[in-house]
This record gives structure tokens, sequence and C-alpha cells, in this order.
């Protein structure tokens, strides 16, 4: 390809040079063979502004379906429970080659949520999307050469920290109610139930065909909200539960150093800067200068307003968000809604948040924090849903290791605080909730709600179980809601503690 | 690569003899026909998992294809460029096993075994224009007659139904065919005759407006009345790619042998005043120029991807390196996917690596034959080799520019590589047509006089030079 202009070469040579004077063929001819070819470099320089700089935007294209394809041309991989998978694949013989199934889909729909040919991914199946459908570098134990080759590698498993009996006991305590279970390895984190009901099949709408989306529009039309996952991303106002942050609060900051001894807490309770009192639930606390231990029991609101007034709003706010409050970046890997303590308050404001009214707010996910950080001496350990990641032949792709959220309080105030949380099950609230040859901790709450408290009460009971004169760090810790009970007396301990009893059990018979 | 004129210009004959570079072609047409036989093997391997049954015969059938016509080059015209051959079956090579690829997409509508008779009967007529075809100049003596076949070439195919809005095709049963393939090659040969005797005319006379000098109506009259009866009957077919292409070798020949740059002020002039006309009032076209400026439009209207924005995403997802051959998905494109929009499969699956080296082989293929117009002596031969080339060049611009959005579309076929008849055995054609002119200039001049002696004149020739 050599146009190059040779001097005196057009006319003295050549027989056909250009009549008087001008170019000849041999000029005009090279100067249309480099027109012809800028023609061609422009278009390299246009497919190169295609394929490459425009690439990932193309690709993209929501009327683009490569990508779709390219995900679902070979299994996925599988999210397992206890080492067995509870998800499938099936080929379709369609477009999108395979269909994501599930062994028991609505028993593991919180933990897995879905993977749909036409409504995307999420929860597990999103978070870990690219291990799943094989994109995921990792994978690839020649990344460049697999990169060059574009060679596709078999799904990877997740494996999750999920206890196969006491998710079932979760979903089996909750049955036709409307709540959440989170049941948590205090020790490691490890999250052992995740359940919300009512639940869904995520396989009823796994592929693209005009059924899926018939099944997706009813879930989506359904009031109960099925595919809301209550575990994690629903905030309820978590009632007396939240006692047990106001009680380590207390001790953590010396208001209370005995817990038998006299709070000084008054009763009636008027709250500060306001004619109002602070009500109880049960006449056993209408009277002044109750213990720590007494207020627990019976779940009492004028001392436990009093003494979260007296910790001030710092040390209450620092002590809720030990527990995970006001986390908004909360990722087990699948993130969690922020639960809400105000950090901006009157005193009376903050007295109505120490028994969890007012704005606070809870995931079941973050009181079940509370339970674990307490059973675990103090230390709260980041909740965790995964075990580990393979490759599809069993290799290890990312091993999780137990991490410390935070210290919330020391051993020793965490053991006062256990004691108190016994107390409320052997003698209080949380009678429920005793187990035969186990040493039960809890607190339950009846969160009211709604305009003039006229909404059903959220049910709830966060607890903890060791065996029986075991002084290790209690095997598991548990938080219960129930919302929208039809039941006709709805309370935390009769409605929420025996789900939370029989999840414990399952853990303890292991 | 030596020039192959240099001897020749040396002005010393004979001192060195030119080599012929035949086995050059030879090896490098074994390169492509194994380079072919590698691809189709590839898409078996890559969709079915296996080599191809086939593939034995498949490679066996191009191959002897192409050793024949490379032995016929050998024979019959040693001192060809030894690049063209190579390039056309290595191309043809290409164009079959993406059909291929493209069939195994679409069950039940086969093309690749079409497109191998296709191609056998190009190379059949390769053979026959290289044998038969003694010297090119007996070519100008059928430039008026070769032109009127063209014009009824083109007018034929409005007697039969249109396909796809297009009125192009003469469809006799199973077979179609595009005639006004075949008259782009009478056309350029009437006007690389044309120009030769009247280029003097055409440069030096005529009236000076401003710093342009127009030409006199008695000499451009004819030229112009013949183009415009062309493109006019092109656009009554609605085949505005054929039109634009005729229009810019016109412009392209007509600059090359009168070096007026006024002609090409002129050419695109007319074009802008066809292109805005044709776009105002044709819905057709108006569509086209619409898709062209906003390919993703048709997307956020919620119609869906339209067969451009479908292109690019073929493109696009070919990247670099591409998907590699049988692993798109550039069948979505839709219909027109084995011959308009081929090159988007090639892109897709082949990458932006794949497709700048389509495109160069297309730039070394204009390239040889734009070297081959400069080296030649006599003014027909030099402007229709040029002519020839710029078909080529002008023809894979328009469709390779239309299906990555540079310009917009109109349906042309990719020259050797696109699905369709006519096109193939076009382009194997001008391709002897270009072995033939480059055996003539490269062979050494007999001594001792070149002009005199390189062959009986045909005609009366009015060579240009004085």
């Amino acid at each position: 390809m050599r146009f190059r202009r040779r001097a005196a070469d057009s006319s003295a040579e050549r027989p056909a040079g250009g009549p008087q004077g001008l170019p000849g063929i041999s000029t005009t001819g090279r100067r249309a063979a480099t027109f012809c070819l800028v023609l061609i470099v422009a278009l390299a320089a246009q497919a190169t502004r295609v394929q490459v700089f425009r690439k990932k935007e193309l690709d993209h294209n929501t009327a683009n379906q490569r990508l779709t394809i390219q995900r679902y041309d070979q299994p996925r991989g599988e999210i397992l429970v206890e080492g067995s998978p509870v998800t499938g694949s099936v080929e379709t013989g369609g477009r999108y080659d395979w269909k994501r199934t599930y062994t028991d889909g609505p028993q593991y729909a919180a933990v897995t949520g879905y993977s749909s040919q036409t409504y995307g991914n999420t929860q597990l199946e999103g978070v870990y999307d690219d291990l799943l459908s094989g994109t995921d570098h990792r994978l690839a134990s020649w990344a460049l050469w697999d990169a060059v080759a574009r060679r596709q590698q078999p799904g990877g498993n997740v494996y999750t920290t999920i206890d196969k009996a006491a998710q079932q006991a979760a979903l089996k305590g909750l049955g036709r109610q409307k709540g959440a279970v989170v049941a948590i390895e205090p020790a490691t984190g490890r999250i052992l139930a995740l359940a919300s009901t009512p639940s869904y099949d995520p396989g009823s709408f796994a592929g693209s065909t005009a059924a899926d989306q018939q099944a997706w529009d009813r879930l989506q039309a359904d009031t109960d909200q099925p595919m809301l996952n209550r575990a994690l991303r629903q905030i309820y106002p978590p009632g007396s539960t939240f006692k047990v942050v106001t009680a380590a609060a207390a001790l953590a900051d010396g208001v209370v150093t005995d817990v038998d001894a006299p709070t000084g807490a008054p009763y009636p309770y008027v709250m500060p800067g306001t004619t109002t009192t602070l009500n109880n639930d049960t006449p056993a606390c209408n009277e002044p200068n109750q213990s720590l231990t007494q207020a627990m029991t019976a779940s009492c609101n004028s001392v436990m307003g009093y003494l979260g007034v007296q910790v001030g709003l710092k040390g209450m706010v620092a002590m809720a968000e030990n527990f995970g409050f006001n986390d908004a970046k909360l990722d087990i890997p699948v993130r969690a809604a922020r639960s809400n303590f105000d950090t901006q308050m009157n005193q009376s404001q903050l007295a109505l948040s120490s028994i969890g009214q007012f704005d606070t707010a809870a995931t079941p996910l973050v009181m079940a924090m509370v339970a674990a950080g307490v059973a675990d001496n103090g230390t709260v350990m980041y909740p965790q849903l995964v075990d580990k990641l393979t490759r599809s032949d069993g290799t290890d792709v990312q091993v999780m290791e137990p991490v410390r959220y935070k210290q919330a309080v020391s051993p020793a105030v965490a053991a006062q605080v256990q004691q108190l949380m016994v107390d409320v099950v052997q003698n209080g609230t949380g009678r429920n909730a005793r187990i035969a040859g186990a040493t039960v901790g809890g607190k339950t709450g009846t969160a009211q709600h709604g305009v003039d408290n006229s909404g059903v009460p959220y049910a709830w009971f966060i607890s903890w179980a060791r065996p029986e004169g075991s002084s290790a760090v209690p095997p598991v810790a548990v938080a219960v809601v129930v919302a929208d009970s039809s039941a006709t007396d709805v309370t935390g301990g009769g409605l929420a503690a025996p789900i939370a009893k029989s999840v414990m059990q399952a853990v303890l018979n292991r | 690569m030596a020039s192959p004129s240099a001897t020749v210009r040396a002005g010393s004959p004979a001192r060195r003899p030119v080599r012929t570079r035949r086995t050059t072609e030879l090896a490098l047409v074994v390169a492509a026909v194994l380079i072919a036989v590698f691809g189709y093997i590839e898409v078996g391997v890559n969709i079915d998992g296996r080599v191809p049954s086939d593939a034995a015969s498949y490679g066996a059938a191009l191959g002897v294809l192409a050793l024949v016509a490379h032995g016929v080059v050998r024979w019959r015209a040693a001192y060809a460029d030894p690049l063209l051959l190579p390039i056309a079956v290595l191309l043809n090579g290409i164009g079959l096993v993406v059909i291929y690829r493209l069939d195994r997409a679409t069950p039940g509508s086969e093309a690749a075994p079409t497109q191998l008779l296709w191609s056998t009967l190009g190379m059949g007529l390769f053979i026959a224009v290289v044998l038969l075809l003694r010297d090119h100049r007996i070519l100008q003596r059928y430039a008026y007659v070769g032109a009127l076949a063209a014009l009824v070439l083109l007018v034929l195919p409005i007697a039969f139904p249109p396909v796809y809005g297009s009125r192009i095709w003469i469809k006799l049963g199973p077979l179609s065919f595009q005639p006004g393939e075949l008259a782009k090659i009478l056309l350029a040969i009437f006007f690389a005759a044309y120009l030769a005797v009247h280029r003097d005319a055409l440069a030096l006379t005529g009236r000076r407006v401003w710093r342009i000098r127009l030409p006199l109506g008695r000499v451009l009259g004819p030229v112009l009345l013949i183009w415009a009866a062309f493109v006019g009957v092109l656009v009554l077919e609605t085949d505005l790619g054929t039109s634009l292409l005729l229009f810019g070798l016109f412009v392209v020949m007509l600059y090359v042998a009168t070096a007026r740059s006024g002609w090409i002020a002129i050419g695109l002039f007319l074009a802008a005043i066809a292109a805005v006309g044709v776009g105002w009032l044709s819905p057709h076209v108006h569509s086209r120029v619409t898709d062209w400026l906003d390919p993703l439009g048709s997307i956020a209207a919620g119609q869906g991807a339209n067969q451009i924005a479908q292109s690019l995403f073929a493109f696009a997802w070919g990247g670099m390196l591409g998907a590699g051959l049988g692993l798109g998905h550039s069948v979505l494109i839709g219909f027109a996917a084995k011959s308009d929009f081929i090159l988007a499969t090639v892109g897709e699956e082949l990458g932006l690596v794949g497709l700048v080296a389509v495109l160069l082989l297309y730039a070394v293929l204009v390239s040889r034959g734009f070297k081959t117009g400069i080296a030649l002596r006599d003014p027909f031969g030099r402007l229709l080799a040029i002519g020839l080339a710029a078909i080529v060049a002008l023809q894979v611009f328009v469709v390779a520019g239309g299906v990555l959005a540079l310009i917009p579309l109109t349906g042309m076929a990719l020259p050797f590589i696109a699905q369709g008849g006519s096109s193939v055995v076009t382009n194997w054609i001008i391709v002897a047509l270009l072995v033939r002119m480059s055996d003539t200039a490269r062979r050494p001049a007999p001594e001792p006089e070149p002009e005199s002696a390189s062959g009986p004149e045909p005609g009366p020739m009015p060579e240009g030079g004085r």
C-alpha cells in the first residue's frame, strides 16, 4: 500500500500524463486511492468506537438480550444448606437455556432470594450473582487466558450458615402469621435461621413464560407482601425488647451498679419537660425505687425510661449503635435495612426511645444481634449468612472468618444483663420460653404502633439459650417478631416466646 | 515487497528479470484455504463440540477451486499481482464460514450450500475471464453495448415483485439474481472507455464560473444522460446502495480522468440535493436516516431494538477479541443477518481484531487495484482498474458504514462475504479483470520498444499520452 508521490514520475515517463500540465492519472489515481483508504480507515475507527468505547453501554442496553442469554446458558451454581443444595437448574429449551429451581422455595426464600430470567436476582442470588452465574473472575484458574478465550466458568457454590432444623422450627412456629425470625450463633455471628412469613416460592417466576409473569403479578399484588423480607428489610418498633439495650447502658455507664439495689426511679414518672407520665402495663411496676431486676422482670416502662434519661442521649446512642442500630451498611452480605435510634432528641423522647418506642425501630436481625451480643459476653459478632464460596469442583474461593462487630459492654456487665434476661424467663414475662435442661435468657416486647397506638401490637421476643450447667457462650440467640396477629391477646410472651423456644430447642438438640 | 513496476520504470528492461511471484501466490492461497477450513472446524467445535463431518470435503472443494484458479493464473497471467487471488479466496472462505455459522442458528433455511455453489460459479467465471480475455483493451470496443446491456439489466427487475421493499431481484423459481451487481462492471467499463477518449475535452474545455471550470454540455451530456438513467432506475427500484455506489464511482473516475477538482464539488452538490430530496420524498429512506441519526431511539420509544441497534449490540458484544465463531448471538438481528448485516457477525464473533483484519484485506485488495491502474500504460486500462478498485472500496464503505451506523443503512452486499450469488460472481469477475490487467502492468516489456510491442492493438485506440 504505497502511494507516495514520486517526483518527476507522472509526466516524464508516463505516456498518460495529464493534459496541459494538469496532474496525470498516476497522481489523481493515488489521490483517489488515498481517499478510498481513508474510507476504510473511517470504518475501522467507527468499529473501534462501537466495539471498544461504547461496548459497556451497548452490552448493558435494556433491549440487548445478550447478558441475559449468557447468564442462563449454563446451569447456575447452587446455594447450600448444611451441605445440600436448596437450589437447582432445569433446561428450558428456550432462548434462555437454564432456569432456576428451588427444592423447597418458601422455606428458604428469605435466605436465597430469587433468580428470575425476567425479574432479575435478589439477596444471595443477587449478591453472589457473578459467582453463581460463573462470571466471577475468582472462579477462573487462569484468569487472563480465560478472559482472552472468553471461557465461561461453571457457576460456583454458596454455602450458607443456615441450620436446617432451626430454619424449619422458625417457619413452623411463625405458621400463617406475619412475622420474622432471626437466629444467630453468638460466638461467631453465623446466622442459623432467617425466616419471613408469609413466604413465597421463588421458583414460581424463575422463567420467562406467561405463567411466570402471572405468578409474579399475583405476588406483587398481594397485600400481605409475601416478597418482603421482614427479617432483614423491615423495621419495627422493638418495644420492651429494647430495654435490654437500656439495661446494658445503665450498667455500663454506672447509673446502676447493683441490679438488685433500688434505682431511685420515681413513680409515677413524669417525663422531663412534660406533664405526661410514662405508664406501665403491669401494676407490679407501679411503685417507686424498684431494682433493675424487678423492672426487667416485670418490664416496667417507668423505670427503664427513667434509667435511659439518666444514661443520657450520648450513652444511649452509643450503646444502641454498639448493637447495630443506625448502621446503614449492615451487609450479611445481603444488606439489611437501617435500624434507627434517633441521635437528636429531647429528654421525654429519649425516655420513650429507651423503652423501644418513639422513633426507635429495628430489624429482627439487629434485635437478634442484641441478644447475641449479651450472650457472647458483650462482644457483638458481625452477622454472616455465608460460610464459604466454592468453585463447582468444591475448591474454596473464599472462606468467611468470624468478624467482631463491636465490643458492646464488658464481660462483667454482660453477665449482669444475662442474669436479668434469665430472670425474665424464669420469673417474668418470658416464661413461655423456658426449656427443660437449658438456661434461657430473654426479653419480651409488645410494641404499640399506628395512630394513637391503634394497630395490632408487634409481639417481640429476643432470647438466647445454653445447655444447663454449661459456662460456654450460648450456641443460639434469637429474635422473633409477629406482626398483625389475629390473636385476641397479643403479647410478646404469648405469641413470640414459643417460637423462639422451638428455634432454640432445634439448635440445642443438634 | 518489491514494487512490481520498478523494473519497468527503471527504463532498463530485462536487466534483471521481473519475478512472477507465483510461488508467493500459491503459498498465500494455501494459507487462505487453511484459514477458512480452520474457521469451519471452529464453528463445529464451538457449537457441537466436534469437528464437522464434512470439513474435509468442504476444504477439498474450496482448495481444489482455489488451486485450479491459481494454476490458470500461473499459466495465463504469470506476472499478475500475487495478492489478488489469495485475498479473494480468503474473503470468500470467511464468508462461507460465517454463513455456515449463521445457518446453524436458523435451522431450515440453509444458505451455505447455495453460496458454495455460487462461489464455484464465481471462481469458474474468474478462470474463464483469465483464460479468454487475453487483453483487457478488447473490452473498450464493447463499452456502449455494455452500457446498454447494463441499463436493460437494471430495468429488468421492475417486472418482478419487490423483496424487502426493493425491486432489484430477478426471481426464477428458487434462483434469484441481482442484475444491478453485474451492471456495475459494465458501467465501469463504459466510464473508463468514454473518459479515456474524452478526458482532454472534459478537462480543458468549458466555461469558467468563478474558480470552477464547468464542462461543455455536449461533452458531458452523454455521460450525465446515461448516469441519470441508471440512477433514475435505481431510485425507482429504491435500491439506494447501488445508486450511491454508482454515483461515487462516477465522481471518482471523472476526477481521476480529468484531475478537475470541480467535479468533486459538482458531485457532492448533486449528491447532497439527491440525498435531501430522496430522504424527504421516500418514507423508506426517511426511516433509514432516522435510524442512523439515533440507532437506539426506537428503544427509548418503547418499540424495541431496530436492526441497526441489534447490529451495534452485536459489534459491541464482540469487543476486542470476539466471542468466538459460533458463540455470538447475531441471529438476533433478524432477517438479512446473512446478507446486509453479515459484517456484524464478523465483528461479534471475531472481534475488533478480526473485523479490522477483514477491513485490511479489503484495503490491500483495493490498493492493489489502484496500483495496477497506476502501473498500466493505456488510459482505458488505468481508468478501468482504478474504477474496479473504487467499486470494491465504495461498496465496502457503504455496507460496513451502514451496519456500523457511520452512514445511513442502504442494503448492499459486502463483497465476497455476504450471502448473495450475484455479488460473489460479480466480485470474482472484478478480481479476474484486475488479475488480467496486473499481469499486463507487471509483465516486462519485450525489447526494444515497450509501447508498440505490447501486443496487437485491438482497435482504433485513442491513447491519452502525447
